[in-house]
């Protein structure tokens, strides 16, 4: 349900920059999402059409790229992508415990413009 | 007309972030410790702020920012004890956000409060999301649950500073592996600090409200 309020705050973030770029028309949205997010692809695409109806941006495309979660193991040092559904342990050390590095990104990367 | 590639690279929670950095600011000018408190629903989070208002009476003023789908039911309870308390319906949307966190915050005395519990909506994704201006992140999770949720919900319970395990006293009548689920969490949280209580007998929650007092100094 909470795709509806980040999809408003996309077609702003799309809107604003497309006007002050004189864009006619968006055609296309990139956007960046961490897999932590738990943002839905299709929920934001269906929300979007629905919002940016008689706007520049009607009929855009969003193209998502899904960036995986990344941990750095607090004991080697490793950097590695977490098993899902099962304990988040170090496969160089077996050890617990690391820091995220990624996967919590939501961003609007860029946008095609005509 | 020729088609070109604009890059953006705004974040998409910027407007958000910065109604949250707004509420702090205001929250810390009236030197109010907000504790942004989530759960799933029904794992205890009213009962928890209740406990905690009883235990701080003559300590802390306690304030309450109650978030629900529908209805008042939690802030009714919370009110009967005297507490401020602003109830925030989101008619649908699974978590607070910082916008609605305002408006609250300006019908509530802050300057009688010292202690203020967010109260979030019942959901253990969205609501880590969404910064509201808090200085705490707890996590209420319970023995019924299961000891899998840290595996299933990594996202919330890595990003908590204290976690509270409620209705230990169902311990003997269910499955709950205390320590397969405190390996879970270790794996994702080795700084969250653990209480284990129980809201219905009062067991456990010396240490929770010490620890809150501890915060609020």
């Amino acid at each position: 349900m909470h795709e509806l309020s980040v999809t408003q705050s996309v077609l702003d973030i799309v809107l604003r920059h497309a006007k002050q770029s004189n864009a006619r028309r968006v055609l296309g949205i990139n956007l960046v999402i961490g897999e932590l997010t738990g943002f839905v692809d299709d929920s934001i695409q269906f929300y979007f059409d629905f919002m940016s109806k008689d706007t520049a941006a009607q009929g855009a495309k969003l193209y998502f790229e899904r960036i995986p979660v990344q941990v750095r193991c607090h004991a080697c040092g490793a950097e590695y992508v977490p098993p899902n559904s099962r304990l988040w342990a170090c496969p160089e050390c077996e050890a617990l415990g690391s820091e995220i590095i990624s996967g919590r990104e939501f961003s609007v990367a860029s946008i095609e413009i005509e | 007309m020729s088609i070109e590639i604009l890059p953006v690279l705004e974040d998409i929670l910027s407007a958000n972030d910065l109604v949250a950095l707004e509420n702090r600011q205001m929250l810390d000018e009236q030197h109010v410790l907000a504790v942004n408190v989530m759960a799933s629903p029904g794992a205890g989070k009213t009962s928890l702020i209740l406990r905690s208002i009883e235990a701080l009476r003559g300590c802390l003023q306690v304030g309450v920012i109650e978030g629900d789908v529908a209805g008042r039911v939690d802030a009714d309870k919370v009110a009967e004890t005297g507490t401020p308390v602003v109830q925030i319906n989101t008619g649908g949307g699974c978590h607070l956000d910082a916008p609605q966190v305002r408006s609250a915050l300006q019908r509530l005395p802050l300057g009688e409060i010292d202690l203020l519990f967010i109260e979030n909506v019942g959901n253990l994704i969205c609501p880590t999301g969404f910064a509201l201006g808090e200085h705490v992140n707890m996590m209420i999770a319970h023995v019924a649950e299961g000891d899998d949720k840290p595996i299933k919900y990594p996202g919330m319970f890595a990003a908590v500073d204290a976690l509270v395990l409620n209705k230990t006293d169902l311990m003997p009548y269910l499955d709950f592996d205390l320590e397969a689920f405190r390996t879970a969490v270790r794996a994702l949280n080795q700084d969250v600090c653990f209480f284990q209580v129980s809201c219905k007998t009062g067991k456990g929650l010396e240490a929770w409200v010490e620890w809150l007092i501890r915060q609020s100094r």
